[in-house]
């Protein structure tokens, strides 16, 4: 949870899943806003404002006094004069999409003009003051409205103090989302992802909860850290260090190796003198250069072999070839 | 009702939770018996429940509810129990003549649009009226199921946005409970099928999902069972609960059993 503010921070408090819901995060970074004494907007599509402000305690939910200056640069510094305004609002504003989005019921609960209306109707409320833009969710917007429209409005909402010189650096919109990453493909995930300057996708292991964050800043390398982290039950956020990683599973426990030959009545070693025999003794199937040319040079000393036969009595010798009535 | 299904999810028909969505979600196995569970369950809890029938005939809800101890009938006749038909007001759709706006008139038109008339039908089935006597317990939708709802042509964010409204309205304002099956197919082409269940997944405040054994088919043990708890009132731990049984479906009850280490041998 990063404190800084920076000029037109879009933050995509990004993917959860099933498994490791990002809402509790949601809350915690909305609450951490607020103490901060910005106002805080939330666009509520998939829990009603109750559940939402669930866990919050009284300063978060209720009216409270937000003071801020203004003063004018136009002056001189000895004519300058520092205004106080106090003004009573509620630090979380809760614009309820979730009662009647669609515009079902009669009569109807639903903001006007739908979804995209109430999403631009942000950009206008967020008039004084640095404030937060919650997303309650993106994923909700994504399935209601055309992909290029919506990043075109989150684009809009983001960039709203882009005209120089009159805003002060504490009047900017920071614009959190929240993604349910399995329902969508990969082109509308990766269209909201390229407009977030930070992207924080939860997941975890063995209970504890994790945050790989990509930090995306201009003409920079995006970076990519991991944060461990729990939420409190008044969804403070509260970093960790890593943990621990439990010992691994103990491996199969190694017998000690016995040696088969030790208690054998013959003798399956060999000697130093016989290993250097066995190796040097060529194989009589084995072709080497040696073989190939002894054969192709009968030398003297090779006798040519001979076939000695003394027939007995019972043989017939005949010396006609048996085989020349053969045709071939 | 199983009892033994009350012991697991810690609850009775008395002592009920209100204000939640419980998705029943199947894979590989047959997850009805499920959905009979909740629906004597909730009629066992004196509740007001709209069963939107889309699978099965009534008779046959009717006979098996009779095993688990309620009648269909006899609850439809005093008004308790509100039942949508699908099998058989599908057909009505086609040989009525349009009049007023039908719960299933997504089947008529050549684009499957919203689920609104459903919506609207569930609606005025569960408004609770002030009649100044003893009123049900809290409303209930229970819905067999939402994937026909896809196989029928409606689009997967249609389907939310119906259970979103069922959830809104039902759920939050009014109190009540909404349980609804859907079946994950397990085909990874099958987006819809996906998209429809992880979003439910999201909303849901309970999941109970029936598995098929990885091993295949045995005659000791019909699957397995996991319950998910998500959606707790305090996030003290990320990870939400979750507990997994094997289970064996008779005649009248559910035997539940911790997964057993040793392979079961067909």
């Amino acid at each position: 949870g990063s404190g800084a503010r920076r000029a037109a921070e879009a933050v995509a408090n990004g993917p959860d899943s099933v498994e490791w819901e990002g809402r509790s995060l949601l809350k915690a970074l909305v609450k951490k806003s607020a103490l901060c004494g910005e106002q805080v907007h939330v666009l509520g599509c998939e829990v009603s404002e109750e559940e939402f402000r669930e866990g919050f305690d009284s300063s978060i939910n209720n009216r409270s006094i937000l003071y801020h200056l203004s003063h004018q640069r136009s002056l001189k510094p000895s004519r300058q004069f520092i205004e106080w305004k106090w003004v009573f609002q509620r630090r979380l504003v809760y614009h309820d999409l979730f009662r009647d989005p669609l515009s079902w019921s009669k009569p109807g609960k639903a903001l006007p003009g739908g979804p995209l209306e109430a999403l631009r109707a942000l950009d206008k409320r967020t008039g004084s003051g640095p404030a937060t833009i919650a997303l309650d969710s993106l994923s909700w917007l994504l399935h209601h409205l055309p992909c290029p429209i919506l990043c075109q409005t989150l684009h809009a909402l983001s960039r709203q103090d882009s005209c120089p010189g009159d805003t002060l650096p504490g009047e900017q919109v920071r614009v959190l989302g929240l993604l349910h990453e399995e329902l969508h493909g990969p082109g509308p995930l990766g269209a909201l992802s390229s407009l977030a300057q930070t992207e924080v996708t939860l997941s975890g292991t063995m209970g504890q909860a994790s945050a790989h964050i990509l930090y995306r800043r201009p003409r920079q390398r995006p970076t990519l850290q991991t944060q461990w982290f729990s939420i409190l039950p008044d969804f403070s956020l509260e970093l960790q260090v890593e943990p621990l990683l439990e010992s691994q599973p103990p491996s199969d426990l190694h017998t000690p190796s016995v040696d088969p030959t030790t208690h054998l009545t013959f003798n399956l070693h060999l000697s130093k003198k016989e290993r250097e025999a066995k190796d040097s003794l060529t194989l009589p199937f084995q072709f080497s250069s040696e073989k190939q040319q002894a054969l192709l040079r009968p030398g003297l000393g090779q006798a040519t072999s001979h076939i000695f036969y003394e027939p007995d009595a019972y043989d017939d010798l005949d010396q006609e070839d048996p085989d020349d009535d053969l045709d071939v | 009702m199983f009892p033994e299904l009350n012991n697991l999810l810690n609850t009775t028909p008395e002592g009920a939770e209100q204000g939640k969505l419980t998705l029943l979600c199947d894979a590989k196995t047959d997850g009805s018996f499920l959905v009979h569970h909740f629906l004597s369950f909730y009629l066992k809890a004196n509740c007001k429940v709209c069963f939107v029938a889309l699978v099965q005939s009534f008779s046959h809800y009717n006979m098996v509810g009779q095993k688990l101890g309620v009648s269909l009938t006899t609850a439809r006749e005093r008004g308790q129990l509100v039942v949508l038909e699908g099998l058989k007001s599908a057909v009505d759709i086609f040989f009525r003549p349009q009049e007023e706006p039908h719960p299933l008139q997504f089947l008529r038109e050549a684009n499957a649009g919203d689920l609104q008339p459903l919506y609207a039908f569930v609606r005025d089935a569960l408004e609770p009226v002030d009649c100044g006597e003893a009123a049900w317990r809290c409303p209930v939708l229970l819905v067999d199921d939402l994937s026909v709802l896809l196989s029928l042509g409606v689009g997967p964010v249609a389907v939310l946005d119906f259970v979103h409204y069922c959830r809104a309205t039902v759920c939050r304002e009014w109190k009540g409970n909404v349980v609804a099956l859907v079946h994950d197919s397990g085909d990874a082409e099958d987006e819809e099928s996906d998209v429809l269940l992880n979003g439910l997944s999201h909303q849901s405040h309970l999941i109970l999902r029936a598995e098929g054994l990885a091993t295949g088919f045995c005659k000791d043990v019909h699957g397995q069972l996991r319950i998910l708890w998500r959606r707790p009132l305090q996030p003290t731990t990320p990870r939400d609960r979750s507990l997994t049984y094997q289970y064996k479906i008779q005649d009248k009850s559910i035997f539940c059993c911790e997964p057993s280490s040793e392979p079961y041998s067909l």
